[in-house]
């Protein structure tokens, strides 16, 4: 079962159940902030996108004092998958569960728009279903989203293959025109040493039906199915 | 009801009722309801429910005889907001509002308060909000202050739709001359609701509970309705700062998820959002719609300020605050969802029976009114009317005097690099477009189009289109045809997608109604509304009149914006406004006539802003909408465009640009006609749309049963747009020669697109 968390200042909670429920066939539901326990069950932990708190303190930075955050701890530490999209990532950076932090867009400006990204890292959990260098498109939406880590920091995260999807052309190529807000290394996702945590700026979750414009969501979020299909 | 109220209130009397904006009738008036002078917060009370904003007291007696019903409408004008039923047990319910004056004083804030209210009354109802536009006018970009008002406003609109996770679809940004002393920022929202479980602002059953809910009250936004909104702008106008609201998104998304929790309890009977004059007008239309009073104690408001009067806890707009009716005795089940979303919940009163609003204060009786007197029965002007001097000088225009444009191609640049018709993209990627997950077409579209899906997640088949158009020159050119083209255009906009229109909301921009001429400009174009209302279908559920748009004597053009809502059946056929495949046949609907006036290639090229609009023909405009419909519904129409601002040749360039689909693609395109070139590239007479098809024949003999003229005029593909143009009179004595053709445009459509993807961002990149 998919635990999508729900901080009340969650925007896409719905839309993330709505993917693994309604598109990919998984059981999800939301679990509130306050609980201090993941329910019974749960195999991987979604922190969706949103303004958990309103964050007009700094994005995320309140949220990882809920209660439900500890348990997320606990259940990271344990090997459990955790996935953080837009604010989830920002959470997961804020809580230590993923290295670096997200700054300010380089323009400044919230953007919302299609983002093309190239698959750097392929394994499971989360992108099993990718062949490297393959280029997706999901969109991103936000006004914080400039991944920042020190170049010398950047360089052992990329030596440990830790990123995952970097802002790329259409055609695939990394370059400064095809990253959105200034991310360091056009880093667009990355996960943690055990590989079992991964943030990324895009948001799978909006990717999900041709209807409204991509599938290529269902990449990242279907292979978080099949890794829970495997270890059932 | 002596001052013996514990504060320093000022001596109540005429001159003070006057700097409340009550004019000495009206004062007149009070006495005689009351049978003594007000209190400080009585006549508060008076002024902002009797101002312009909240009491509609010039528009009134025009707007009562719009067309408001229909088959489908399940809630008209009057309440919050409107509502329709779309089937499946649904009804979308939406509105339009304004936020002009506090934009203008405070963009950022301004804006970001107006998305907020726009919400408010539409979860109020019991819906969900699914999408928003916006429409917004700034003066030329080339003033400083108007780039910091379009970027403060953009930065508002953003700023809180983006937080409160409500998709912005769509909307419309103009700059003009006229908006130079006052901006327009007119917020739409839509919401979905259970056609059964819609809420109204009815604070009905004696003796339940009245709760206040949400932010706690502030020193901010007193007299925003009554003094900023119902009076002119003049040099003074920065001084009223302080009377603009300031809003947390953060607290109006949990008062949305908290409301909608609370709703499904079956305990609330009645609710209302705070919003203009705020516990004062919410208590007062509650109580006034349901014939009952109030009695309230201020003592329990949830207070953010020391030492509030009375007379600001009444009359403070501070934001984000909901006011319900709850079933006696069972109040609880919804203070403990409120709690559970960290929000003040408490009771502040009760529901009686005697038609008397009573607020005590600190053990005082400090106001003791009926109500009726006061909400339903507020003063009602029919205000003198006079044709503008100067309106016969604005019609004039002879054609033939105005030199035929020698260089298309040029002129077709310098229309796409104009700010009115270039590019909004630099706007609307300031907005998440895409949360909830049911943006089909977003920003860029003619309309935008979002999927229907249920509050638990299932969703259905059925899309809600829904646009925002007005064209203001037009209005100024003549209300009334000005005003009967917006209605058409928004219908058409929401017809290129596949949906039929079915009901629309509006926001009526305008001067000082004081002034005889304006308010014949508000009277005409309220009549023009009525009859392109009435004979589209679309009957008006919900809207909102914003007056005093004026500055130093200067008003607006004449802006009433209207929104037209529309339902498409099957979501998975539906048209996009770009070319999406090349090869595929270009028909135009409708006919292109000799029509400069009110242009933007006159205003452009020639410097004129003269004329009369282009006509409009409801009937055809009917058939078109309707053909339109089954052409999509049948498969043959994948790209529909509507043809307007900059004419064909604009049209046929931005349906070639890079669409969200990714692609850009050229078009070869003749045309035979008997007017004059500039007109048949430029001109923007109504009722036509482009369709891109890939069975011609098929929809051309659809169109021909229909009775809607239409002609193959060319074919999608290529890097180019060309369009060609082959004179009437040659091929109608059997087919053109060769030398008689001439080429109008011949472009690399990339280069075109580059020039009107620059027009907002290069203006925006100059110092200052």
């Amino acid at each position: 079962m998919f635990a999508v968390l729900q901080f009340p200042g969650s925007n896409d909670d719905r839309d993330m159940v709505f993917a693994m429920k309604s598109v990919l066939g998984a059981d999800a539901r939301l679990v509130w902030h306050k609980d201090a326990e993941l329910p019974a069950g749960t195999q991987c932990v979604l922190l969706p996108g949103g303004f958990s708190y309103g964050d007009y303190l700094r994005c995320g930075a309140m949220a990882r004092f809920s209660p439900i955050m500890a348990a997320v701890t606990r259940f990271a530490a344990a090997g459990g998958p955790v996935l953080g999209t837009c604010n989830g990532f920002q959470v997961l950076c804020e809580a230590g569960l993923l290295p670096g932090a997200l700054l300010r867009n380089r323009d400044l400006a919230f953007v919302c728009a299609p983002a093309h990204l190239r698959v750097e890292r392929v394994a499971a959990p989360f992108t099993s279903r990718a062949t490297p260098g393959q280029v997706l498109r999901i969109p991103i939406k936000h006004g914080e989203g400039r991944y920042h880590v020190t170049p010398e920091k950047l360089a052992r995260l990329e030596a440990a293959n830790q990123v995952v999807l970097r802002y790329c052309t259409p055609a695939g190529d990394v370059t400064d025109a095809a990253n959105p807000n200034g991310s360091i290394g056009n880093v667009a996702a990355v996960c943690n040493a055990a590989g079992n945590v991964m943030g990324l700026m895009p948001h799978p979750e909006h990717a999900v039906e041709a209807l409204t414009g991509s599938t290529h969501g269902r990449v990242i979020l279907g292979s978080l199915l099949d890794f829970l299909g495997s270890r059932r | 009801m002596s001052g013996a109220t514990g504060v320093r209130e000022p001596l109540v009397d005429q001159t003070l009722a006057r700097e409340h904006g009550l004019s000495d009738e009206e004062w007149q008036r009070i006495l005689e309801i009351l049978g003594r002078t007000p209190s400080y917060s009585e006549l508060g009370i008076f002024s902002v429910m009797w101002s312009e904003h909240c009491s509609y007291k010039s528009s009134r007696v025009h707007l009562r005889n719009l067309p408001t019903r229909g088959e489908h409408v399940l809630v008209g004008p009057g309440e919050g907001a409107g509502a329709v039923a779309i089937g499946d047990g649904l009804a979308v319910i939406f509105k339009i509002e304004s936020h002009n004056h506090p934009s203008f004083i405070e963009p950022t804030q301004g804006a970001a308060t107006g998305v907020g209210g726009i919400l408010r009354d539409i979860f109020s109802m019991g819906a969900r909000p699914i999408a928003s536009l916006d429409s917004i006018r700034f003066g030329p970009l080339d003033d400083p202050k108007h780039r910091r008002l379009l970027e403060g406003v953009v930065h508002g609109i953003g700023g809180y739709g983006n937080s409160v996770g409500v998709p912005t679809v769509g909307g419309e940004t103009g700059f003009h001359e006229c908006y130079r002393g006052n901006i327009l920022v007119n917020a739409f929202n839509l919401g979905l609701a259970p056609a059964d479980g819609i809420f109204l602002g009815q604070a009905s059953g004696v003796g339940n509970p009245v709760i206040y809910a949400g932010s706690k009250t502030g020193r901010d936004g007193i007299h925003g309705a009554s003094l900023l909104a119902s009076a002119e702008f003049d040099a003074e106008s920065d001084a009223k700062r302080p009377t603009v609201q300031v809003g947390d998104p953060f607290t109006e998304k949990c008062l949305i998820e908290a409301c909608l929790e609370a709703m499904r309890t079956g305990v609330i009977v009645g609710i209302q959002d705070m919003g203009a004059a705020g516990l004062t007008c919410s208590s007062f239309e509650m109580a006034s719609r349901a014939e009952t009073g109030i009695e309230m104690d201020l003592d329990c408001v949830p207070q953010r300020a020391a030492n509030l009067s009375p007379y600001e806890l009444l009359l403070s707009e501070s934001q984000e605050r909901m006011l319900l009716v709850t079933r006696a005795g069972e109040e609880r089940q919804v203070l403990d969802i409120f709690e559970r979303w960290d929000l003040d919940a408490v009771v502040v009163g009760r529901v009686t029976g005697d038609g008397r609003m009573r607020v005590h204060w600190h053990g005082q009786t400090v106001v003791d009114i009926p109500v009726d007197p006061v909400a339903a029965n507020a003063p009602l002007y029919e205000r003198k009317q006079r044709v503008p001097a100067d309106l016969a000088a604005r019609q004039k225009l002879d054609l033939a005097s105005i030199e035929p444009e020698a260089d298309p191609q040029a002129a077709l640049a310098v229309l796409l690099d104009s700010p009115n018709l270039g590019s909004k993209a630099w706007v609307w990627r300031q907005y998440d477009s895409l949360v909830q997950g049911n943006t089909v077409i977003g920003p860029g579209g003619d309309a935008a189009l979002v999927r229907v899906k249920r509050e638990d997640g299932t969703p259905t088949r059925k899309a809600v289109a829904m646009s925002v158009d007005c064209n203001p020159r037009w209005c100024w050119l003549d209300p009334r045809a000005g005003t009967i083209a917006a209605v058409a255009e928004s219908a058409r906009n929401v017809a290129c997608t596949g949906a039929r229109p079915l009901a629309l909301t509006n926001c009526l921009n305008f001067g000082n109604p004081e002034k005889p001429e304006i308010m014949w400009e508000l009277a005409e174009s309220i009549r023009g509304l009525g009859e392109a209302a009435e004979a589209l279908g679309t009957p008006v559920i919900s809207g909102n009149v914003s007056l005093y748009n004026e500055t130093s004597g200067r008003a607006i053009f004449p802006t009433p914006t209207i929104a037209v809502v529309g339902l498409l059946d099957d979501v998975e056929r539906h048209a996009v406004s770009h070319f999406e495949v090349a090869g595929l046949a270009i028909l135009l609907l409708g006919e292109t006539r000799e029509e400069l006036g009110g242009s933007e290639w006159l205003q452009l090229r020639r410097g004129l802003e003269a004329g009369l609009p282009p006509s409009v023909d409801l009937a055809h405009e009917r058939r078109l909408q309707q053909l339109l419909a089954e052409g999509v519904a049948s498969g043959l129409v994948r790209t529909a465009h509507d043809v307007s601002n900059g004419g064909l040749a604009v049209a046929l360039a931005e349906c070639g640009f890079t669409g969200p689909a990714g692609v850009r693609i050229g078009a070869r395109v003749e045309l035979a006609d008997g007017i004059r070139p500039d007109a048949l590239l430029f001109g923007e007479s109504t009722g036509r749309v482009l369709v891109a098809t890939g069975n011609p024949d098929a929809l051309l003999e659809r169109a021909r049963a229909a009775a809607v003229p239409a002609r193959r005029i060319g074919t999608t593909g290529g890097s180019r747009l060309v369009i060609r143009h082959a004179p009437l009179t040659v091929l109608a004595s059997g087919g053109p020669a060769a030398s008689e053709v001439t080429s109008l445009i011949d472009a690399e459509v990339a280069n075109l697109e580059a020039i009107w993807a620059r027009a907002i961002p290069r203006r925006l990149e100059q110092a200052g």
